[in-house]
């Protein structure tokens, strides 16, 4: 075999995410009542761009999660096939030479030099003390000193270059579409495209692809010849690690409320539905819960979790498999911590249906609890659920920043934003400073969580029946 | 907006001539005087001499306390010299019926060594509130009614204070409150193998506990200790059994510091200990400087003690201390340094930043991260950055007696055993960690790799090529070479794993490495050392856990190989050897030899090495018993970490001293030159405030344009 | 009122009880009293003896929730879960594992956190109403535009960022206050500015945003219609109505987080050097000290429900239509 399948907790989560949110629109295209706040979500042009660079996010968190093992270099002669204890996933392959192309330690974007001196050899026996060449950052420039800055810029020329043909082809391709699609003529659709008529904003739509297709196409050639963001002081090229964090995001981000969701769902709906001593345990059980200081239960349950991995050691045997471990657990625990809230809303709400009169209608023929619950109010909370969803997911990312700063977040051998920030302690601690792990950080996130703002922010206009 | 408002307010306050810069954190009313500043990470937790241990409480313990003995601030190798004593102690040795026996005599026959201590006479105790007597002659706070608590807080709102002598006494009381049921005292164990009685001691009063009146306490008084007592006003003996020449590097620890009883009837009174007066909050000593604030969430300052009895700076010291200006002030009284404040500072980035804005003197020198901001090259000297350069910034190294090691452990199945097969497998990864790169990455050139055991500056441990690892260094031009990974794979081949494939079934070798890893360095720490095994094939797995668990696995023989550090007591090879002495394995016996090894002709070696004085008989046993661990490789032997201080101008008469740590009274600080560098780096910038008001105003503009076009529209 | 004040305390009972028992349930899953006595003594030369006796001291060689081996009444009351638990109810909170006072230490240490916190609230609400007042005032201008822009803007900046940053602009480049540390007393005001600045400008963007959708939905009311109909200048209207009706969410929803601010920030004061319950507690997990843990989790909950308390009674203030019953 070419390589052997590793299936992580994560991942079969994500997937399963990834199938039920298959489920969900399989449905919607169904029903036309459904389909409207999309179309509205859609016609907004803050909620195309950010769905753009959000998708831009999960793509790449995407092939994060297809995990595999690649087979030993060296095989034994009559024993079968050995695997390297080394986990890979898809993107790790994409983005191969980012990942081998390892420095000693320190180095600045787009530097050709180490970040610090050295005793360097001199092939006359000679001792010289300066700042050593990079193996792979600007190896090919003769003297960087000189050529440095116009090999940037040509570069950059080249990497425009190749984006604007992308773009174009996209453009192109969209204009011929739209066109068969309404019948008219694809000079015609371009032209609305460009004068911004289209129902559905495709202009900021093509705006928004253009300057990811730009950074991606830029990233791509630069990324060739230096590294972007600098290296780390093991000399991982910075730029990498942080586009790996985007999985520990995302996966932060959305399992947190997968996870709590059934609970909050149940507990929250029965509540309100059949209220009298159900309600007075479960409110007990999430005011006990809500009541407890946040970080101090994640400190705890992680611990605990160390706990069950040191005696169950066996099943844990890569490194990737602890931390993912504990990436999973962690999310349960901040979905423990956080879904009093939802569970609180669904009550409310559920309290208020209960009393309106196709409910009471329902009840007095005799329909069934679980079906009134199933039939009735749930599709009547989903907005809630929905909204709430995305609300979090931006909260959820930058608390696992804070998370692993108090030392209870990721496991530390884990790629997050919140691990790189948490060692920029030390770097900016250094003279002269290290700032660009803590710069791409910070980009990255900053990234990230505007647009699942500006997209949280559209999707609740779209579906909340107030703003309607 | 509000708060640059404020600023502007304050200007003409805040900047009055000479006063301090705006962002120094301390008072200005503390600006120009005789104060030195350092910091402290951790609150300590104890301050009794019986119990404080970690270096983090030695800071400030070495200042306070007095023990009789102390070592050479100077002079290298580390030379014991008295201190409250009047001289060195020298032991009398007796057989089993008490018969005298001479200086030299043989180890076996050595039943009890006395130590008769005497001590300078007139030495007194800092002014304390245990010491208040009335006109009576009656101690003022030793029977207060729990009413006389209400009002007192911390130990400054007792009004009167009072001192006395320091006598022998004293020190005999120390070494029974070692014993003493309610303090835990770290050395207990140790000591009770070999002071005289005080195994038994213990349980003596323990049972006295049991039948006290509630409320009353202990009077160690009451209870002789064979092993310890009192002579005559200045003097006391102490008896152990067998020989123990390391006693005296005991003797020059806070552990055998005098504590007078009254601060112990002072502090045990009902209501003290609520109020947190204890002796670990405001200890009570005889040395140069006295805790007088304690507040460990912010603040702990140590004042210069007026009863102090006197000492001098040092006359002689090493041959470049002359050079280095380390004896200019030689003959003069000491302390120089009036007060000395400790801040608690968590968090390297604002700690460094105010290092070199000159708010502290010195860097934390075992403060980890902050060491991380000089680049100090593999082979080349110490380096500052200019900018450091320029602000007369100074860098001072020397090797530490630790060691950071990865052990195996020699009860697993497949790196441990005695067979020629598994010291291959361990020679042959010791081979391939390469700690050269480890250091220059990791600990920015900050130490040297371990040869053995031994680190250098510790007898027994050789210099050059003499003292080089055989199984993992050759010599070459001049410098150790570690040998190439060829060899590491020969070995590995030669142990049953060509290729990191067992050979009769054909599978990847898979290693379990055990350690405690929560900073942000470690992953890439994690992936380094994965990297280094995979030089020759190796497979390891990075079991993190947290330092429970892991001290849990060790002792239960559960790891594989393990991360573990060593940090000396006392400069001398039996505390670096007995790392690796049989008997006092972590499985089972729950010794300090983590790795369980076990090697009978090391332990012999090790057992005539122990008791033994310094001289070429002991070096040939320890250069043997060396060549077996290194041959055996129990351990990767690491490397011992380069400690470095790094100074401001203006602090001086530093020299790192690894086993003293009363250095405070030695240092001296200029003031003047002080507070004006300080002005000088640290002139506030206002100009952006301004830009940023101006820019607020821009802002707003548009906002009154569009707030009269609105009015006009609603007027319409 | 005094009977409904009554019943919630009364009712708050079983969730302490509840709260207590589920942190004591984490802490002793994770921890046995042998591993809280090997960190409490130290690294080297730890025997047996020694960490028996530490337990012993402390009162950790109990059985934990049950014990067995005592007779009647006492197989309840004589474990580790009753003796640590009782107390807390009357905020004896006994001794930290290190021997400290632990009542003392939160007594000391709620000022410097409130010295921070309440500052930042106070500050905080009132900036950031005057934002979002601005940004209403605007409405559908683009100045409301790019001040809602900004304000996503700065919501989506993790809090780390601003410290860290705020910390290298102000007192590394500029030098206009110290970096970290406090004092007492006056002298504690320098310390006291950045954090504080801090603070409010990291709270900026989401409280802004929030109290300008209260102030929106105030506004499109049929009372604010009249009024304006009335003739009405616009700031009239927004200062006399909106923001005196708007204020009565806003008022009850930040009063919830007083009792709190005693709690102080964990983050920030470990930061800043503050000496307050924050960083107590930050201390405590990583020293694991249960009983300090413990006290500061049962305080938490104790505040959290107070919290809700005064909500409820502030609604009865401001909305006189509301009773409690």
């Amino acid at each position: 075999m070419l390589f052997k399948p590793v299936l992580l907790w994560t991942d079969v989560l994500l997937w399963l995410l990834l199938a039920g949110v298959g489920l969900y629109a399989w449905k919607v295209r169904q029903r036309e009542h459904l389909i409207r706040p999309w179309r509205r979500l859609l016609r907004s042009r803050s909620g195309v761009a950010s769905a753009v660079v959000l998708l831009a996010f999960v793509a790449v968190g995407v092939l994060d999660s297809l995990h595999f093992r690649l087979p030993l270099e060296k095989q034994g002669s009559n024993t079968g096939i050995h695997y390297s204890p080394e986990v890979l996933s898809v993107f790790d392959l994409i983005a191969g030479p980012l990942r081998k192309r390892v420095e000693k330690t320190y180095s600045a974007p787009f530097a050709a030099h180490l970040y610090t001196k050295e005793t360097i050899e001199l092939p006359g026996g000679k001792q010289l003390r300066d700042y050593p060449r990079l193996k792979y950052g600007g190896a090919h420039l003769r003297d960087p000193e000189r050529e440095l800055g116009e090999d940037v810029v040509l570069t950059a020329l080249q990497g425009g270059a190749y984006a604007l043909i992308l773009l174009s082809g996209l453009t192109v391709l969209l204009s011929l579409w739209l066109a068969r699609r309404r019948g008219v003529a694809p000079g015609a659709a371009w032209a609305t495209i460009r004068q911004g008529h289209d129902e559905i904003p495709w202009r900021t739509f093509l705006i928004t692809l253009g300057l990811l297709i730009l950074c991606a196409c830029l990233a791509v050639v630069f990324s060739a010849k230096y590294h972007i963001f600098g290296t780390d002081k093991v000399g991982q090229d910075v730029f990498y690690l942080s586009l790996k964090s985007i999985r520990t995001g995302l996966m932060i981000g959305t399992l947190t409320t997968l996870v709590m969701l059934p609970f909050a769902l149940l507990l929250g709906i029965m509540a309100g539905y059949f209220r009298g001593w159900v309600d007075d345990v479960i409110q007990y059980v999430y005011t006990t819960l809500s009541s407890i200081p946040g970080v101090l239960l994640i400190a705890a349950a992680v611990l605990i979790l160390q706990v069950y991995m040191d005696s169950n050691q066996d099943a844990f045997d890569t490194v990737v498999a602890r931390a993912d471990i504990r990436l999973l657990f962690l999310c349960v625990i901040l979905g423990i911590t956080s879904w009093t809230g939802l569970c609180r809303l669904l009550r409310g709400e559920t309290l208020k249906l209960r009393e309106m009169e196709f409910i009471q209608a329902a009840t007095a023929f005799g329909v069934g609890h679980f079906r009134i619950i199933a039939r009735h109010i749930l599709p009547n909370v989903m907005h809630i659920v929905l909204i709430s969803i995305v609300l979090d997911f931006s909260a959820l990312v930058l608390a696992e920043a804070v998370l692993s700063y108090v030392g209870v977040g990721v496991d530390p051998a884990m790629q997050s934003w919140g691990n790189m920030i948490n060692g920029a302690r030390l770097e900016m601690a250094r003279e002269p400073m290290v700032w660009w792990s803590l710069a791409a950080a910070f980009v990255f996130m900053f990234v990230l969580v505007l647009s699942a703002n500006l997209f949280s922010d559209r999707m609740r206009d779209a579906f909340d029946p107030r703003t309607r | 907006m509000r708060l640059s408002l404020l600023f502007f307010l304050l200007l003409p306050l805040l900047s009055a001539c000479g006063a301090p810069p705006w962002n120094s954190p301390y008072p200005t009313a503390e600006e120009g005087k005789n104060i030195t500043y350092a910091s402290f990470a951790e609150r300590p937790k104890h301050l009794d001499p019986a119990q404080s241990y970690s270096s983090n409480e030695i800071t400030f313990t070495g200042q306070i306390y007095e023990p009789p003995l102390q070592y050479h601030y100077l002079k290298r190798p580390y030379t014991l010299i008295p201190l409250a004593a009047a001289e060195l102690p020298r032991p009398l040795f007796l057989d089993a019926q008490g018969k005298p026996l001479a200086a030299n005599a043989a180890p076996e026959k050595i039943a009890f060594s006395v130590y008769e201590i005497h001590i300078k006479p007139g030495m007194r105790y800092q002014p304390h509130p245990a010491f208040a007597r009335d006109a009576q002659g009656k101690f003022l706070y030793h029977h207060l009614a729990p009413t006389d608590l209400d009002r007192i807080n911390k130990l400054a709102d007792f009004r009167q204070v009072g001192t006395r002598e320091l006598v022998a006494a004293d020190y005999v009381h120390q070494i029974k409150r070692l014993a003493h049921p309610k303090l835990n005292s770290p050395i207990f164990g140790l000591m009770s193998e070999y002071i005289v009685g005080l195994k038994e001691y213990t349980k003596t009063l323990a049972r006295a506990q049991k039948c006290l009146a509630p409320g009353s306490q202990l009077d160690l008084e009451r209870y002789p200790l064979a092993g310890a007592e009192v002579v005559d006003r200045h003097t006391y003996r102490v008896k152990l059994k067998g020989k123990y020449p390391q006693f005296l590097y005991w003797l020059a620890m806070p552990f055998f510091a005098p504590v007078p009883p009254e601060a112990d009837l002072f502090y045990g009174q009902p209501g003290m200990a609520e109020k947190n007066l204890t002796l670990d909050w405001y200890p009570v000593g005889t040395g140069p400087y006295m805790l007088t604030e304690n507040d460990p969430n912010r603040k702990m300052v140590l004042e210069r003690n007026p009863n102090f009895h006197g000492e001098t700076y040092p006359a002689e010291g090493e041959p470049g201390d002359m050079a280095a200006g380390l004896l200019k002030d030689a003959g003069k009284p000491l302390p120089f340094i009036d007060k000395a404040v400790f801040s608690l500072e968590k968090e390297s980035i604002p700690y460094w930043n105010k290092f070199l804005q000159g708010y502290y003197d010195a860097s934390g020198i075992s403060s980890d991260s902050f060491d991380q901001a000089v680049r100090v090259a593999t082979q080349g000297e110490a380096d500052v950055t200019d900018m450091m350069k320029e602000k007369g910034i100074r860098l001072q190294t020397t090797v530490t007696a630790t060691n950071y090691y990865y052990g195996f452990n020699m009860l697993d199945p497949v790196v441990g055993g005695y067979s020629e097969q598994a010291r291959k497998l361990r020679q042959a990864i010791s081979l391939v960690i390469d700690y050269e790169e480890f250091i220059s990455i990791f600990a920015n050139g900050r130490g040297i790799p371990a040869q053995g055991p031994l680190p250098p500056g510790i007898f027994g441990a050789h210099e050059g090529a003499a003292g080089i690892n055989p199984y993992v260094y050759d010599w070459a031009d001049g410098k150790p070479k570690r040998k190439s990974l060829e060899q590491a794979k020969k070995l590995l081949a030669e142990a049953g794993y060509p290729d990191g494939r067992d050979e009769k079934t054909g599978k990847p070798l898979l290693l379990y490495l055990d350690l405690t890893a929560s900073g942000p360095d470690d992953k890439a720490r994690l992936d380094w050392v994965r990297k280094q095994f995979q030089k020759i094939d190796l497979q390891l797995v990075v079991r993190n856990t947290d330092y429970n668990r892991f001290q849990d696995k060790i002792r239960k023989g559960n790891a594989q190989i393990f991360h573990w550090g060593w940090n000396a007591d006392y400069p001398d090879p039996e505390n670096f050897l007995f790392l690796l002495y049989g008997p006092n394995a972590r499985v089972g016996k729950e010794g300090e030899n983590s790795a369980n090894y076990e090697n009978p002709e090391f332990d012999r070696l090790f057992e005539r090495m122990k008791n033994m004085d310094n001289g070429p008989e002991r070096q040939k046993i320890i250069d043997e018993a060396v060549a077996i661990a290194r041959r055996d490789a129990p351990w990767i032997w690491g490397f011992h970490p380069k400690q470095y201080g790094l100074f401001h101008a203006w602090y001086q008469n530093v020299k790192p001293n690894l086993m003293a740590n009363n250095g405070l009274k030695y240092a001296r600080v200029d003031s003047a030159m002080r507070a004006r560098l300080r002005r000088e780096w640290n002139p506030p910038v206002l100009w952006p405030l301004g830009l940023f008001g101006l820019a607020l105003v821009a802002a707003l503009l548009p906002a009154i344009v569009v707030y009269r076009r609105k009015e006009r529209q609603a007027a319409i | 009122m005094i009977n409904y004040i009554i019943r919630r305390i009364l009712y708050a009972l079983p969730i302490l009880i509840g709260v207590n028992l589920l942190t004591f349930a984490l802490f002793f899953v994770v921890n046995t009293p042998d591993n809280m006595a090997r960190i409490h003594l130290g690294m080297k030369h730890v025997t047996p003896d020694a960490i028996a006796k530490w337990k012993h001291e402390r009162g950790y060689d109990k059985p934990l929730m049950w014990n067995g081996a005592a007779q009647g009444g006492k197989q309840a009351t004589d474990t580790i879960f009753f003796e640590k638990s009782v107390g807390m109810f009357v905020f004896d909170f006994g001794r930290s594992d290190e021997g400290r006072e632990i009542a003392r230490d939160i007594k000391t240490r709620m000022w410097p956190s409130l010295a921070i916190a309440l500052p930042v609230f106070v500050i905080g609400l009132a900036v950031n109403i005057t934002f979002a007042m601005l940004m209403a005032f605007f409405r559908a201008t683009y100045i409301d535009f790019s001040g809602v822009v900004l304000c996503v803007a700065m919501m989506s900046v993790s809090g780390l960022f601003y410290i860290i940053g705020g910390q290298y602009l102000v007192s590394k480049l500029l030098h206009l206050t110290p970096i970290s540390g406090f004092d007492s007393g006056v002298n504690a005001f320098k310390f006291i500015i950045l954090p504080v600045l801090i603070g409010v400008v990291g709270g900026i963007g989401s409280g802004a945003r929030w109290y300008r959708t209260i102030f929106l939905e105030e506004a499109t009311r049929d009372y604010v219609r009249t009024a304006r109909a009335k003739g009405l200048s616009e700031l009239s209207v927004l200062f006399g109505h909106v923001l005196k009706n708007a204020m009565i969410p806003i008022l009850t929803g930040a009063v919830v987080v007083i009792p709190l601010l005693f709690m102080g920030s964990l983050i920030s004061e470990s930061f800043f050097g503050i000496p307050g319950l924050g960083s107590y507690t930050i201390d405590a997990i990583n020293a694991q000290d249960f009983a300090i843990v413990r006290a500061m989790v049962f305080l938490g909950s104790v505040l959290y429900i107070v919290g809700l308390i005064l909500t409820d009674i502030s609604y009865t203030l401001v909305d006189p239509r509301i009773r409690l019953e």
